[in-house]
């Protein structure tokens, strides 16, 4: 666990860059965020999924998969991957501050 | 009924069998006749006698298959007609067994309605439909190709024709795809690696065998600890492993994988694990199952979170834990008590823990066995106590246990019996869990 300084906030990032607390996120967060993956400027398409993660984590307590979100974002898979190429889920996860989706056991 | 409405007829035998006035007959409905239905089915009728609650399994089809055996079926170890038997004759006297397909379920109304236009009234519903394939969210998979060069083992005829196909091999490039997560016993297609490098290795064409290993994961398995050492083991043995790819579509022509990403996996024989969901009537009972049609229930007592009188056991939950039998055998305790705890109004005190216990074949007759819950990951050590069978190691006696199990499976764990010297929570004794801890942190 390290601490990291996003838009002028210290804030606990764990091992794989998850902030360890979805409370301290915040939209100018987000935009820095998306710059370490490459993502640059985000999008109208993005931000819809960037809010649709962080709901799905408020209400559910842990983050949709890449195949959930394709069935109820509103996004396609496919497209999903444009968004965010290195893997939807985790990704948009990491921008969203939210922590990485298990989804998987 | 003349002079009698129902109701009071209920009352009037109740009576007569010595029971009290206003404790009607409960109508217990168990969705599925596989591992957790039909351990539910009886480990309740044991419990409940015949006079306070009627107990009906419902399945679509008469054909109970030890799951497990489906792995050895591809490399002529196992034949179908050995690990199949009718689902009726596993049921205890006493439990109603009932041919037909669910609809959809009703939780305002109580009711399961079936295909066929009949309707069952339950008092409680417990659900055991376990886990579909759902071949066509894959684009291709069932296109051209289908069964002849692209194959399953998660079904009994898939992993029959892979036997055919497997013997007629005489070498090329084998992928083994998981496509999506979650899937039954996530540990098995590794399994499949293993035993078919073991496999071409005996024919003794391995050197002429490309075997990669693609998962949507970002390593070989989904608990960390159990991941490194699995992955290893994948290493040693010559297998590539590709992580974090997931499968868009499968081209049976031209042999390849192609990923959302749009990374290309060339093959000459692909064996895969197609996307799972809950079952078909999931989708069509409002409120009941999440979007992969899977019941959300609460992890403990097993009550799902749709409705108080609706049990869930098995495949078909929405768990924090592997879809596996070992664990629909756990659970079938906590289950028993909390419905017979529900009839009688009292609060739900049965819990499960999140145990799983699975064996890995590792090829060459020996396997590993791996044992954990919600909370402990995989650890070394011994199972069931510090006298057992070893953890996390390739052993003899693990595959020995492997093997003997499908007997305990038909004799002991679906008549709903405890097994000797394995309770349903996970023991503690047994297994390092400071030695497995240091070991990790050096790393």
């Amino acid at each position: 666990m390290t601490t990291e300084t996003l838009a002028g906030v210290d804030v606990q990032v764990n091992d794989e860059g998850f902030l360890v607390d979805a409370d301290q996120w915040t939209e100018e967060m987000a935009v820095e965020l998306a710059r370490k993956e490459g993502i640059d400027p985000l999008t109208d398409r993005h931000w819809q999924i960037i809010h649709f993660m962080r709901s799905e984590y408020l209400a559910k307590g842990t983050g949709p998969s890449v195949r959930v979100l394709g069935k109820t974002s509103g996004v396609s898979i496919k497209e999903l991957y444009q968004l965010f190429p290195k893997g939807p889920a985790k990704v948009a996860a990491r921008i969203a501050g939210t922590p990485k989706p298990k989804g998987c056991i | 009924m003349g002079a009698y409405a129902e109701g009071e007829w209920v009352r009037l035998i109740a009576r007569m069998n010595g029971r009290a006035i206003g404790d009607p007959m409960k109508r217990i409905v168990i969705l599925g006749g596989g591992t957790g239905g039909t351990l539910a089915a009886n480990r309740l009728r044991r419990t409940l006698r015949a006079d306070r609650a009627s107990i009906t399994v419902v399945d679509q089809n008469d054909r109970h298959v030890y799951q497990p055996g489906l792995l050895f079926i591809p490399f002529g170890k196992e034949r179908a007609d050995r690990i199949t038997r009718p689902r009726g004759r596993q049921l205890h006297r006493g439990v109603d067994y009932r041919r037909g397909t669910v609809e959809s379920i009703e939780l305002a109304s109580n009711t399961v309605h079936l295909v066929d236009g009949s309707e069952l009234a339950y008092d409680v519903l417990i659900v055991a439909t376990g886990a579909v394939l759902s071949l066509e969210e894959t684009a291709g998979l069932t296109g051209p190709g289908w069964m002849e060069k692209v194959f399953t083992f998660y079904t009994l005829e898939g992993a029959t024709a892979l036997a055919k196909a497997l013997e007629a091999f005489e070498g090329g490039r084998v992928v083994v795809n998981v496509f999506d997560m979650p899937i039954k016993c996530p540990v098995a297609p590794l399994e499949f690696c293993f035993l078919a490098d073991s496999y071409f290795r005996k024919r003794g064409i391995r050197d002429r065998v490309e075997l990669t290993y693609v998962t949507p994961l970002d390593g070989a398995f989904t608990k960390p600890v159990c991941s490194r050492k699995l992955g290893g083991m994948l290493g040693e043995r010559n297998l590539n492993l590709v992580t974090e790819y997931n499968t868009a579509s499968v081209d049976g022509v031209e042999g390849r994988l192609i990923s959302y990403d749009d990374r290309e996996i060339p093959f000459d024989l692909a064996v895969v694990v197609p996307i799972h969901s809950g079952a078909p009537f999931v989708f069509q009972s409002t409120g009941l199952g999440d979007e992969l049609g899977f019941i959300p229930a609460d992890e403990r007592t097993l009550q799902s979170k749709a409705a108080p009188n609706v049990f869930v056991l098995g495949d078909a939950a929405a768990l924090p834990t592997s879809k596996a039998g070992s664990v629909t055998h756990f659970e079938g305790k906590a289950l028993a008590r909390n419905v017979c705890q529900y009839l009688e109004g009292k609060s739900l005190d049965g819990s499960f823990d999140g145990h799983a216990n699975c064996f890995i074949e590792s090829g060459d007759a020996k396997a590993l066995l791996i044992d954990f819950n919600y909370v402990t990951e995989p650890l070394e050590g011994h199972y069931p106590s510090s006298i057992g069978l070893p953890l996390m190691k390739e052993s003899r006696l693990n595959h020995i246990g492997k093997l003997l199990f499908q007997s305990l499976y038909w004799h002991s764990l679906l008549p709903g019996r405890d097994l000797p010297g394995v309770g349903s929570d996970m023991p503690r004794a047994g297994k390092h869990f400071e030695s497995t801890a240091v070991k990790e942190s050096a790393k």
